[in-house]
Protein backbone atom coordinates (compact mmCIF):
# COMPACT_ATOMS: atom_id res chain seq x y z
CA UNK A 1 0.00 0.00 0.00
CA UNK A 2 1.33 3.43 -0.78
CA UNK A 3 2.41 5.62 2.14
CA UNK A 4 -0.49 8.05 1.67
CA UNK A 5 -3.00 5.26 2.10
CA UNK A 6 -1.05 3.84 5.01
CA UNK A 7 -0.96 7.25 6.66
CA UNK A 8 -4.72 7.68 6.54
CA UNK A 9 -5.39 4.14 7.57
CA UNK A 10 -3.15 4.50 10.56
CA UNK A 11 -4.83 7.75 11.57
CA UNK A 12 -8.30 6.20 11.31
CA UNK A 13 -7.33 3.12 13.30
CA UNK A 14 -5.90 5.07 16.19
CA UNK A 15 -8.96 7.29 16.33
CA UNK A 16 -11.32 4.31 16.18
CA UNK A 17 -9.38 2.54 18.95
CA UNK A 18 -9.35 5.61 21.20
CA UNK A 19 -13.11 6.06 20.85
CA UNK A 20 -13.90 2.43 21.51
CA UNK A 21 -11.72 2.08 24.58
CA UNK A 22 -12.77 5.35 26.20
CA UNK A 23 -16.42 4.53 25.42
CA UNK A 24 -15.98 1.14 27.04
CA UNK A 25 -14.51 2.79 30.14
CA UNK A 26 -17.30 5.38 30.38
CA UNK A 27 -19.87 2.62 30.09
CA UNK A 28 -18.44 1.02 33.22
CA UNK A 29 -19.89 3.94 35.18
CA UNK A 30 -23.47 2.98 34.37
CA UNK A 31 -25.08 2.06 37.66
CA UNK A 32 -22.20 3.38 39.75
CA UNK A 33 -22.04 7.14 39.21
CA UNK A 34 -21.90 9.66 42.06
CA UNK A 35 -25.44 10.79 41.20
CA UNK A 36 -28.00 9.19 38.88
CA UNK A 37 -27.73 12.04 36.41
CA UNK A 38 -24.07 11.19 35.90
CA UNK A 39 -24.80 7.55 35.15
CA UNK A 40 -27.11 8.80 32.45
CA UNK A 41 -24.72 11.42 31.08
CA UNK A 42 -21.77 9.04 30.94
CA UNK A 43 -23.94 6.41 29.28
CA UNK A 44 -24.82 8.93 26.58
CA UNK A 45 -21.22 9.91 26.05
CA UNK A 46 -20.18 6.26 25.97
CA UNK A 47 -22.73 5.55 23.25
CA UNK A 48 -21.47 8.44 21.16
CA UNK A 49 -17.89 7.25 21.49
CA UNK A 50 -18.59 3.61 20.68
CA UNK A 51 -20.81 4.75 17.82
CA UNK A 52 -18.00 6.93 16.47
CA UNK A 53 -15.61 4.02 16.67
CA UNK A 54 -18.06 1.88 14.75
CA UNK A 55 -18.37 4.53 12.05
CA UNK A 56 -14.60 4.77 11.69
CA UNK A 57 -14.15 1.00 11.45
CA UNK A 58 -16.90 0.91 8.86
CA UNK A 59 -15.06 3.59 6.88
CA UNK A 60 -11.83 1.61 7.16
CA UNK A 61 -13.63 -1.46 5.91
CA UNK A 62 -15.20 0.37 2.97
CA UNK A 63 -12.13 2.37 1.94
CA UNK A 64 -9.24 0.11 2.83
CA UNK A 65 -10.74 -3.35 2.97
CA UNK A 66 -9.94 -3.99 6.62
CA UNK A 67 -11.95 -6.68 8.44
CA UNK A 68 -15.51 -5.94 9.53
CA UNK A 69 -15.97 -3.55 12.48
CA UNK A 70 -16.63 -6.27 15.07
CA UNK A 71 -13.49 -8.17 14.16
CA UNK A 72 -11.40 -5.01 14.11
CA UNK A 73 -12.86 -3.56 17.29
CA UNK A 74 -13.14 -6.67 19.40
CA UNK A 75 -10.85 -9.38 18.11
CA UNK A 76 -7.43 -8.04 17.19
CA UNK A 77 -4.35 -8.94 19.20
CA UNK A 78 -3.45 -6.44 21.88
CA UNK A 79 -0.35 -5.13 20.09
CA UNK A 80 -2.42 -4.33 17.00
CA UNK A 81 -4.39 -1.68 18.90
CA UNK A 82 -3.24 1.90 18.45
CA UNK A 83 -5.06 3.63 21.32
CA UNK A 84 -3.19 5.95 23.66
CA UNK A 85 -2.49 4.97 27.26
CA UNK A 86 -4.86 7.60 28.64
CA UNK A 87 -7.97 5.71 27.52
CA UNK A 88 -6.72 2.35 28.78
CA UNK A 89 -6.51 3.20 32.46
CA UNK A 90 -9.27 1.86 34.69
CA UNK A 91 -11.86 4.42 35.74
CA UNK A 92 -10.54 4.68 39.27
CA UNK A 93 -12.64 7.25 41.04
CA UNK A 94 -14.77 9.95 39.54
CA UNK A 95 -11.97 12.54 39.75
CA UNK A 96 -9.70 10.63 37.37
CA UNK A 97 -12.54 9.64 35.04
CA UNK A 98 -13.73 13.22 34.83
CA UNK A 99 -10.38 14.83 34.21
CA UNK A 100 -9.57 12.18 31.61
CA UNK A 101 -12.88 12.88 29.89
CA UNK A 102 -12.07 16.61 29.96
CA UNK A 103 -8.52 16.26 28.60
CA UNK A 104 -9.49 13.70 25.97
CA UNK A 105 -12.57 15.42 24.64
CA UNK A 106 -10.94 18.80 24.16
CA UNK A 107 -8.30 17.10 22.03
CA UNK A 108 -10.98 15.22 20.11
CA UNK A 109 -12.95 18.36 19.45
CA UNK A 110 -9.96 20.02 17.80
CA UNK A 111 -8.98 16.83 15.99
CA UNK A 112 -12.31 16.55 14.26
CA UNK A 113 -12.50 20.26 13.72
CA UNK A 114 -9.23 20.01 11.78
CA UNK A 115 -10.38 16.94 9.90
CA UNK A 116 -13.37 18.80 8.50
CA UNK A 117 -10.90 20.40 6.10
CA UNK A 118 -9.03 17.20 5.26
CA UNK A 119 -8.17 16.42 1.64
CA UNK A 120 -9.27 12.88 2.47
CA UNK A 121 -12.81 13.63 1.49
CA UNK A 122 -14.69 10.73 3.19
CA UNK A 123 -13.64 11.90 6.68
CA UNK A 124 -15.00 15.43 6.34
CA UNK A 125 -18.70 14.80 6.87
CA UNK A 126 -17.95 12.27 9.57
CA UNK A 127 -15.72 14.79 11.36
CA UNK A 128 -18.49 17.39 11.23
CA UNK A 129 -20.96 14.99 12.78
CA UNK A 130 -18.56 13.85 15.49
CA UNK A 131 -17.73 17.44 16.34
CA UNK A 132 -21.39 18.19 16.89
CA UNK A 133 -21.55 15.32 19.39
CA UNK A 134 -18.28 16.13 21.14
CA UNK A 135 -19.48 19.69 21.64
CA UNK A 136 -21.84 18.34 24.29
CA UNK A 137 -19.20 16.11 25.84
CA UNK A 138 -17.06 19.18 26.33
CA UNK A 139 -19.90 21.18 27.85
CA UNK A 140 -20.43 18.35 30.28
CA UNK A 141 -16.76 18.02 31.18
CA UNK A 142 -16.21 21.76 31.57
CA UNK A 143 -19.14 22.26 33.92
CA UNK A 144 -18.01 19.46 36.18
CA UNK A 145 -14.33 20.38 36.17
CA UNK A 146 -15.20 23.95 37.16
CA UNK A 147 -17.63 22.78 39.78
CA UNK A 148 -15.36 20.25 41.44
CA UNK A 149 -12.20 22.29 41.00
CA UNK A 150 -13.84 25.05 43.01
CA UNK A 151 -16.25 23.00 45.14
CA UNK A 152 -14.72 22.03 48.46
CA UNK A 153 -11.13 21.79 49.54
CA UNK A 154 -11.43 18.04 49.23
CA UNK A 155 -12.85 18.12 45.71
CA UNK A 156 -10.23 20.66 44.68
CA UNK A 157 -7.37 18.54 45.97
CA UNK A 158 -8.73 15.45 44.34
CA UNK A 159 -9.11 17.18 41.00
CA UNK A 160 -5.63 18.65 41.17
CA UNK A 161 -4.12 15.25 41.99
CA UNK A 162 -6.11 13.59 39.22
CA UNK A 163 -4.95 16.24 36.76
CA UNK A 164 -1.35 15.56 37.66
CA UNK A 165 -1.85 11.83 37.14
CA UNK A 166 -3.73 12.20 33.88
CA UNK A 167 -1.72 14.97 32.27
CA UNK A 168 1.32 12.95 31.12
CA UNK A 169 -1.05 10.27 29.86
CA UNK A 170 -3.00 12.91 27.96
CA UNK A 171 0.16 14.15 26.27
CA UNK A 172 0.40 10.63 24.90
CA UNK A 173 -2.65 11.39 22.74
CA UNK A 174 -0.28 13.43 20.56
CA UNK A 175 2.38 10.78 20.05
CA UNK A 176 3.55 11.40 16.48
CA UNK A 177 2.66 8.84 13.88
CA UNK A 178 5.35 7.37 11.60
CA UNK A 179 3.43 9.05 8.77
CA UNK A 180 3.23 12.49 10.34
CA UNK A 181 5.01 14.19 7.41
CA UNK A 182 2.78 12.57 4.80
CA UNK A 183 -0.36 13.56 6.68
CA UNK A 184 0.77 17.16 6.85
CA UNK A 185 2.13 17.44 3.30
CA UNK A 186 -0.97 15.91 1.76
CA UNK A 187 -3.22 18.09 3.91
CA UNK A 188 -4.92 15.03 5.33
CA UNK A 189 -4.39 16.27 8.85
CA UNK A 190 -2.31 19.18 10.23
CA UNK A 191 -0.41 16.87 12.57
CA UNK A 192 -0.25 15.98 16.24
CA UNK A 193 1.98 18.93 17.17
CA UNK A 194 -0.49 21.45 15.80
CA UNK A 195 -3.32 19.64 17.58
CA UNK A 196 -1.42 19.60 20.85
CA UNK A 197 -0.83 23.34 20.60
CA UNK A 198 -4.51 24.12 20.09
CA UNK A 199 -5.43 21.77 22.90
CA UNK A 200 -3.07 23.43 25.38
CA UNK A 201 -4.41 26.85 24.48
CA UNK A 202 -7.98 25.68 25.09
CA UNK A 203 -7.62 23.79 28.33
CA UNK A 204 -5.35 26.19 30.17
CA UNK A 205 -7.90 28.99 30.73
CA UNK A 206 -10.62 26.51 31.74
CA UNK A 207 -8.32 24.88 34.27
CA UNK A 208 -7.47 28.31 35.62
CA UNK A 209 -11.14 29.11 36.09
CA UNK A 210 -11.43 25.80 37.88
CA UNK A 211 -8.63 26.91 40.18
CA UNK A 212 -6.49 24.03 38.94
CA UNK A 213 -2.83 24.25 38.08
CA UNK A 214 -1.87 22.69 34.77
CA UNK A 215 1.51 20.94 34.96
CA UNK A 216 4.19 22.48 32.75
CA UNK A 217 4.11 20.38 29.57
CA UNK A 218 7.84 20.80 29.02
CA UNK A 219 8.61 19.28 32.41
CA UNK A 220 6.43 16.22 31.91
CA UNK A 221 7.36 13.00 30.18
CA UNK A 222 4.51 12.14 27.79
CA UNK A 223 3.20 8.57 27.97
CA UNK A 224 4.09 7.38 24.51
CA UNK A 225 3.94 3.88 23.07
CA UNK A 226 0.24 3.31 22.51
CA UNK A 227 0.34 4.49 18.92
CA UNK A 228 3.01 1.86 18.16
CA UNK A 229 1.23 -0.99 19.90
CA UNK A 230 2.97 -0.83 23.27
CA UNK A 231 0.28 -0.69 25.91
CA UNK A 232 -0.21 -0.47 29.64
CA UNK A 233 -1.04 -3.61 31.58
CA UNK A 234 -4.66 -2.45 31.63
CA UNK A 235 -5.47 -3.00 27.98
CA UNK A 236 -5.12 -6.79 27.75
CA UNK A 237 -7.69 -7.57 30.49
CA UNK A 238 -10.05 -5.00 29.01
CA UNK A 239 -9.84 -6.66 25.58
CA UNK A 240 -10.25 -10.09 27.09
CA UNK A 241 -13.44 -8.98 28.78
CA UNK A 242 -14.72 -7.11 25.75
CA UNK A 243 -14.28 -10.08 23.43
CA UNK A 244 -15.41 -12.70 25.94
CA UNK A 245 -18.80 -13.46 24.42
CA UNK A 246 -17.61 -13.32 20.82
CA UNK A 247 -14.82 -15.75 21.62
CA UNK A 248 -17.14 -18.06 23.53
CA UNK A 249 -18.33 -19.47 20.23
CA UNK A 250 -16.23 -18.41 17.24
CA UNK A 251 -18.50 -20.52 15.02
CA UNK A 252 -21.44 -18.23 15.68
CA UNK A 253 -22.41 -16.06 12.75
CA UNK A 254 -24.83 -13.89 14.61
CA UNK A 255 -25.21 -12.80 18.19
CA UNK B 1 -37.44 -2.89 32.98
CA UNK B 2 -37.75 -3.43 35.64
CA UNK B 3 -39.75 -2.50 38.35
CA UNK B 4 -42.92 -3.47 39.62
CA UNK B 5 -43.18 -7.07 40.17
CA UNK B 6 -44.04 -7.99 43.65
CA UNK B 7 -42.34 -6.34 46.55
CA UNK B 8 -43.61 -7.10 50.01
CA UNK B 9 -45.31 -4.45 52.07
CA UNK B 10 -45.25 -3.92 55.77
CA UNK B 11 -48.15 -3.75 58.16
CA UNK B 12 -49.76 -0.36 58.62
CA UNK B 13 -48.12 1.45 61.47
CA UNK B 14 -50.22 1.88 64.56
CA UNK B 15 -50.13 5.65 64.48
CA UNK B 16 -52.06 6.00 61.19
CA UNK B 17 -54.30 8.97 61.92
CA UNK B 18 -58.06 8.83 61.79
CA UNK B 19 -59.09 10.49 58.56
CA UNK B 20 -61.67 13.26 58.18
CA UNK B 21 -64.69 11.33 56.81
CA UNK B 22 -65.83 14.17 54.56
CA UNK B 23 -62.46 14.61 52.90
CA UNK B 24 -62.09 10.87 52.57
CA UNK B 25 -65.45 10.59 50.84
CA UNK B 26 -64.55 13.37 48.45
CA UNK B 27 -61.20 11.70 47.71
CA UNK B 28 -62.84 8.35 47.01
CA UNK B 29 -65.46 9.91 44.76
CA UNK B 30 -62.76 11.56 42.74
CA UNK B 31 -61.05 8.22 42.19
CA UNK B 32 -64.41 6.64 41.35
CA UNK B 33 -64.95 9.22 38.65
CA UNK B 34 -61.64 8.12 37.16
CA UNK B 35 -59.86 11.36 37.98
CA UNK B 36 -56.23 11.44 39.04
CA UNK B 37 -54.98 12.50 42.44
CA UNK B 38 -52.29 15.18 42.15
CA UNK B 39 -49.50 16.05 44.63
CA UNK B 40 -51.29 19.00 46.25
CA UNK B 41 -54.63 17.23 46.62
CA UNK B 42 -55.71 15.95 49.97
CA UNK B 43 -55.02 12.25 50.39
CA UNK B 44 -55.30 9.79 53.26
CA UNK B 45 -52.18 9.00 55.22
CA UNK B 46 -52.33 5.35 54.24
CA UNK B 47 -52.65 6.17 50.54
CA UNK B 48 -49.56 8.37 50.67
CA UNK B 49 -47.62 5.79 52.64
CA UNK B 50 -48.47 2.94 50.29
CA UNK B 51 -47.65 4.97 47.20
CA UNK B 52 -44.31 6.17 48.53
CA UNK B 53 -43.44 2.57 49.35
CA UNK B 54 -44.50 1.32 45.96
CA UNK B 55 -42.89 4.02 43.80
CA UNK B 56 -39.72 4.09 45.86
CA UNK B 57 -39.28 0.35 45.61
CA UNK B 58 -39.94 0.49 41.92
CA UNK B 59 -37.20 3.15 41.61
CA UNK B 60 -34.79 1.01 43.63
CA UNK B 61 -35.54 -1.92 41.34
CA UNK B 62 -34.46 0.15 38.38
CA UNK B 63 -31.07 1.05 39.78
CA UNK B 64 -30.39 -2.37 41.27
CA UNK B 65 -31.64 -3.95 38.04
CA UNK B 66 -29.05 -1.98 36.13
CA UNK B 67 -26.34 -4.01 37.87
CA UNK B 68 -26.82 -7.57 36.52
CA UNK B 69 -27.37 -6.31 32.99
CA UNK B 70 -24.73 -3.63 33.27
CA UNK B 71 -22.05 -6.26 33.80
CA UNK B 72 -22.76 -7.47 30.25
CA UNK B 73 -22.21 -4.12 28.57
CA UNK B 74 -18.47 -4.70 28.77
CA UNK B 75 -18.84 -8.20 27.34
CA UNK B 76 -21.54 -7.57 24.74
CA UNK B 77 -20.79 -9.35 21.45
CA UNK B 78 -20.04 -6.66 18.91
CA UNK B 79 -20.76 -2.99 18.33
CA UNK B 80 -24.49 -3.16 17.78
CA UNK B 81 -25.28 -5.18 20.87
CA UNK B 82 -22.91 -3.09 22.96
CA UNK B 83 -24.59 0.12 21.85
CA UNK B 84 -28.09 -1.25 22.33
CA UNK B 85 -27.39 -2.62 25.80
CA UNK B 86 -25.82 0.65 26.92
CA UNK B 87 -28.90 2.50 25.73
CA UNK B 88 -31.17 0.04 27.49
CA UNK B 89 -29.43 0.15 30.85
CA UNK B 90 -29.24 3.92 30.55
CA UNK B 91 -33.01 3.95 30.12
CA UNK B 92 -33.40 1.93 33.30
CA UNK B 93 -31.37 4.44 35.27
CA UNK B 94 -33.48 7.16 33.67
CA UNK B 95 -36.57 5.35 34.93
CA UNK B 96 -35.16 5.43 38.44
CA UNK B 97 -34.67 9.17 38.08
CA UNK B 98 -38.28 9.63 36.92
CA UNK B 99 -39.65 7.44 39.68
CA UNK B 100 -37.65 9.02 42.48
CA UNK B 101 -39.03 12.35 41.29
CA UNK B 102 -42.57 10.97 41.30
CA UNK B 103 -42.08 9.66 44.85
CA UNK B 104 -40.59 12.99 45.93
CA UNK B 105 -43.92 14.66 45.09
CA UNK B 106 -45.30 12.69 48.04
CA UNK B 107 -42.81 14.17 50.45
CA UNK B 108 -39.83 11.84 50.73
CA UNK B 109 -36.47 12.98 49.36
CA UNK B 110 -34.35 10.94 46.99
CA UNK B 111 -31.58 10.89 49.55
CA UNK B 112 -33.86 9.43 52.23
CA UNK B 113 -35.07 6.81 49.80
CA UNK B 114 -31.55 5.78 48.84
CA UNK B 115 -30.54 5.64 52.49
CA UNK B 116 -33.46 3.31 53.16
CA UNK B 117 -32.37 1.12 50.26
CA UNK B 118 -28.85 0.89 51.61
CA UNK B 119 -29.94 0.15 55.16
CA UNK B 120 -32.19 -2.64 53.89
CA UNK B 121 -35.32 -0.91 55.19
CA UNK B 122 -36.67 -0.49 51.69
CA UNK B 123 -36.77 -3.40 49.26
CA UNK B 124 -36.41 -3.84 45.51
CA UNK B 125 -37.68 -6.45 43.10
CA UNK B 126 -36.58 -9.90 44.13
CA UNK B 127 -35.69 -10.91 40.60
CA UNK B 128 -32.42 -8.93 40.78
CA UNK B 129 -31.07 -11.07 43.55
CA UNK B 130 -30.16 -13.68 40.96
CA UNK B 131 -26.95 -13.60 38.92
CA UNK B 132 -26.72 -12.98 35.17
CA UNK B 133 -24.17 -15.68 34.44
CA UNK B 134 -23.90 -15.44 30.66
CA UNK B 135 -24.78 -13.17 27.78
CA UNK B 136 -27.93 -15.25 27.35
CA UNK B 137 -29.04 -14.37 30.89
CA UNK B 138 -28.87 -10.70 29.94
CA UNK B 139 -30.93 -11.54 26.84
CA UNK B 140 -33.58 -13.42 28.84
CA UNK B 141 -33.79 -10.57 31.34
CA UNK B 142 -34.24 -8.02 28.57
CA UNK B 143 -36.97 -10.07 26.97
CA UNK B 144 -38.91 -11.85 29.69
CA UNK B 145 -38.28 -9.86 32.84
CA UNK B 146 -39.00 -6.70 30.92
CA UNK B 147 -42.11 -8.36 29.51
CA UNK B 148 -43.27 -9.11 33.04
CA UNK B 149 -42.53 -5.56 34.06
CA UNK B 150 -44.55 -4.19 31.17
CA UNK B 151 -47.57 -6.23 32.22
CA UNK B 152 -47.21 -5.01 35.75
CA UNK B 153 -46.55 -1.40 34.86
CA UNK B 154 -49.20 -1.08 32.17
CA UNK B 155 -51.65 -2.25 34.81
CA UNK B 156 -50.35 0.23 37.37
CA UNK B 157 -50.36 3.11 34.88
CA UNK B 158 -54.14 3.03 35.13
CA UNK B 159 -53.88 3.77 38.83
CA UNK B 160 -55.05 6.88 40.63
CA UNK B 161 -51.89 8.86 41.40
CA UNK B 162 -51.16 11.26 38.52
CA UNK B 163 -47.36 11.61 38.71
CA UNK B 164 -46.84 7.84 38.99
CA UNK B 165 -49.20 7.10 36.09
CA UNK B 166 -47.47 9.60 33.83
CA UNK B 167 -44.04 8.25 34.71
CA UNK B 168 -45.25 4.71 34.01
CA UNK B 169 -46.65 5.59 30.62
CA UNK B 170 -43.30 6.89 29.48
CA UNK B 171 -41.49 3.98 31.08
CA UNK B 172 -43.73 1.44 29.33
CA UNK B 173 -43.11 3.11 26.03
CA UNK B 174 -39.35 2.69 26.48
CA UNK B 175 -39.78 -0.82 27.83
CA UNK B 176 -41.48 -1.88 24.65
CA UNK B 177 -38.19 -1.15 22.86
CA UNK B 178 -36.27 -3.15 25.43
CA UNK B 179 -38.59 -6.03 24.87
CA UNK B 180 -37.95 -5.97 21.14
CA UNK B 181 -34.22 -5.75 21.75
CA UNK B 182 -34.41 -8.65 24.19
CA UNK B 183 -36.49 -10.74 21.82
CA UNK B 184 -34.11 -10.09 18.93
CA UNK B 185 -31.17 -11.12 21.10
CA UNK B 186 -32.89 -14.31 22.24
CA UNK B 187 -33.88 -15.15 18.65
CA UNK B 188 -30.26 -14.78 17.53
CA UNK B 189 -29.17 -17.26 20.18
CA UNK B 190 -32.07 -19.67 19.77
CA UNK B 191 -31.50 -19.88 16.01
CA UNK B 192 -27.72 -19.93 16.30
CA UNK B 193 -25.12 -22.63 16.84
CA UNK B 194 -25.51 -25.54 19.21
CA UNK B 195 -23.47 -23.70 21.84
CA UNK B 196 -25.60 -20.59 21.54
CA UNK B 197 -28.81 -22.59 21.79
CA UNK B 198 -27.52 -24.35 24.88
CA UNK B 199 -26.53 -21.03 26.38
CA UNK B 200 -30.00 -19.57 26.00
CA UNK B 201 -31.75 -22.75 27.18
CA UNK B 202 -29.58 -22.77 30.32
CA UNK B 203 -30.40 -19.15 30.94
CA UNK B 204 -34.13 -19.81 30.57
CA UNK B 205 -33.80 -22.71 33.03
CA UNK B 206 -32.15 -20.40 35.54
CA UNK B 207 -34.61 -17.53 35.10
CA UNK B 208 -37.94 -19.31 34.81
CA UNK B 209 -38.51 -19.61 38.53
CA UNK B 210 -37.52 -16.02 39.39
CA UNK B 211 -39.83 -14.87 36.58
CA UNK B 212 -42.72 -16.89 38.00
CA UNK B 213 -41.94 -15.33 41.37
CA UNK B 214 -41.80 -11.88 39.80
CA UNK B 215 -45.55 -11.29 40.03
CA UNK B 216 -45.68 -12.22 43.69
CA UNK B 217 -47.17 -15.05 45.76
CA UNK B 218 -50.47 -16.64 44.72
CA UNK B 219 -53.59 -14.69 45.61
CA UNK B 220 -54.63 -17.28 48.17
CA UNK B 221 -51.63 -16.49 50.39
CA UNK B 222 -51.14 -12.85 49.44
CA UNK B 223 -52.83 -10.28 51.63
CA UNK B 224 -54.15 -7.22 49.89
CA UNK B 225 -56.53 -4.93 51.54
CA UNK B 226 -59.71 -4.14 49.74
CA UNK B 227 -58.90 -0.48 50.40
CA UNK B 228 -55.88 -0.45 48.08
CA UNK B 229 -58.01 -1.84 45.29
CA UNK B 230 -60.71 0.76 45.94
CA UNK B 231 -58.09 3.53 45.87
CA UNK B 232 -56.66 2.15 42.62
CA UNK B 233 -53.24 1.56 44.10
CA UNK B 234 -53.48 -2.15 43.40
CA UNK B 235 -55.21 -2.88 40.08
CA UNK B 236 -54.75 -6.54 39.33
CA UNK B 237 -53.96 -9.55 41.46
CA UNK B 238 -50.64 -11.36 41.28
CA UNK B 239 -52.25 -14.42 39.74
CA UNK B 240 -54.06 -12.36 37.11
CA UNK B 241 -50.80 -10.80 35.97
CA UNK B 242 -48.98 -14.13 36.01
CA UNK B 243 -51.70 -15.69 33.87
CA UNK B 244 -51.50 -12.79 31.44
CA UNK B 245 -47.74 -13.26 31.15
CA UNK B 246 -48.06 -16.99 30.52
CA UNK B 247 -50.73 -16.40 27.93
CA UNK B 248 -48.59 -13.99 26.02
CA UNK B 249 -45.16 -15.57 26.31
CA UNK B 250 -45.38 -19.35 26.67
CA UNK B 251 -46.29 -19.73 22.97
CA UNK B 252 -43.51 -17.34 21.92
CA UNK B 253 -40.90 -19.17 23.97
CA UNK B 254 -41.96 -22.54 22.59
CA UNK B 255 -42.03 -21.19 19.06
CA UNK B 256 -38.28 -20.62 19.39
CA UNK B 257 -37.74 -24.29 20.21
CA UNK B 258 -36.91 -23.53 23.82
CA UNK B 259 -38.13 -25.78 26.57
CA UNK B 260 -39.79 -24.27 29.60
CA UNK B 261 -38.46 -26.05 32.70
CA UNK B 262 -41.85 -27.01 34.07
CA UNK B 263 -43.09 -30.46 33.04
CA UNK B 264 -46.69 -29.83 34.02
CA UNK B 265 -47.11 -26.40 32.48
CA UNK B 266 -50.24 -26.40 30.31
CA UNK B 267 -53.43 -24.52 29.76
CA UNK B 268 -56.54 -26.02 31.27
CA UNK B 269 -58.95 -26.22 28.32
CA UNK B 270 -61.96 -25.79 30.58
CA UNK B 271 -60.94 -22.78 32.64
CA UNK B 272 -58.55 -21.29 30.11
CA UNK B 273 -56.05 -20.88 32.96
CA UNK B 274 -52.47 -22.04 32.99
CA UNK B 275 -51.57 -24.83 35.35
CA UNK B 276 -47.96 -24.75 36.57
CA UNK B 277 -45.75 -26.38 39.18
CA UNK B 278 -45.37 -24.71 42.52
CA UNK B 279 -42.37 -22.42 41.97
CA UNK B 280 -41.23 -22.92 45.58
CA UNK B 281 -42.61 -19.96 47.45
CA UNK B 282 -40.41 -20.79 50.42
CA UNK B 283 -37.42 -19.92 48.29
CA UNK B 284 -39.14 -16.71 47.25
CA UNK B 285 -39.54 -15.62 50.86
CA UNK B 286 -36.00 -16.72 51.70
CA UNK B 287 -34.63 -14.51 48.95
CA UNK B 288 -36.86 -11.57 49.86
CA UNK B 289 -35.61 -11.79 53.39
CA UNK B 290 -32.06 -11.27 52.25
CA UNK B 291 -30.79 -14.77 51.62
CA UNK B 292 -30.75 -14.99 47.85
CA UNK B 293 -27.64 -15.63 45.78
CA UNK B 294 -26.90 -11.94 45.15
CA UNK B 295 -28.65 -9.86 47.84
CA UNK B 296 -25.47 -9.02 49.66
CA UNK B 297 -23.45 -8.37 46.53
CA UNK B 298 -26.06 -6.02 45.04
CA UNK B 299 -26.28 -3.89 48.15
CA UNK B 300 -22.52 -3.94 48.62
CA UNK B 301 -22.01 -2.58 45.11
CA UNK B 302 -24.60 0.12 45.69
CA UNK B 303 -23.04 1.05 49.02
CA UNK B 304 -19.61 1.29 47.47
CA UNK B 305 -20.95 3.52 44.70
CA UNK B 306 -22.63 5.75 47.28
CA UNK B 307 -19.46 5.96 49.32
CA UNK B 308 -17.26 6.72 46.34
CA UNK B 309 -19.60 9.48 45.22
CA UNK B 310 -19.84 11.18 48.59
CA UNK B 311 -17.12 13.74 47.97
CA UNK B 312 -18.75 14.71 44.68
CA UNK B 313 -22.13 15.27 46.29
CA UNK B 314 -20.56 17.25 49.10
CA UNK B 315 -18.95 19.54 46.53
CA UNK B 316 -22.29 20.00 44.77
CA UNK B 317 -24.22 20.81 47.89
CA UNK B 318 -23.07 24.40 48.15
CA UNK B 319 -22.61 25.71 44.65
CA UNK B 320 -22.19 29.31 45.71
CA UNK B 321 -19.21 28.57 47.85
CA UNK B 322 -16.13 28.91 45.67
CA UNK B 323 -13.04 27.18 46.88
CA UNK B 324 -9.95 29.17 46.05
CA UNK B 325 -6.49 27.79 46.58
CA UNK B 326 -4.93 29.67 49.49
CA UNK B 327 -2.08 31.87 48.33
CA UNK B 328 0.28 30.89 51.09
Amino acid sequence: MDPKQEAIKELLIKMADDQLIIGHRHSEWIGLGPILEEDIALASIAQDKVGQSYTLFQLLHDQFGTADPDTMGFLRAENEYRCCHLVEYPNGEYDFSLIRHFLFDHAEYHRFDMLQASTFEPIRGIARKFKSEIKYHILHADVWVRRLGTGTEESHQRMQAALETAFPLALGIFEPSPYEQVLIEENFFPGEDALRQRWLETIQPILEEASLQMPDPSSVEPAYGGRRGYHTEHLAPLLEEMSWTLRYDPEAERW
Amino acid sequence: MYGGGYIPGSASPQEAPKEDPEKLAEFEEKINRGEKIEPHDWMPYEYRRQLIRMIEQHAHSEIIGALPEGTWITRAPGFKRKLALMAKVQDEVGHAQLLYSAAETLGKSREQMINDLLSGKSKYSNVFNYPAKTWADAAIIAWLVDAGAIINQTTNSKGSYGPYCRALERICWEESFHLRYGYDTVVALATGTKKQRQMVQDALNRWWRPIMHFFGPPDKISVHTEKLVRWKVKLATNDEMRQQFLNMYVPKIRELGLEIPDPILHKDPETGKWIYSDPDWDEFFRVINGNGPCNKERLAVRKKAEMMGQWVRRALRNPRQQYVTPLA
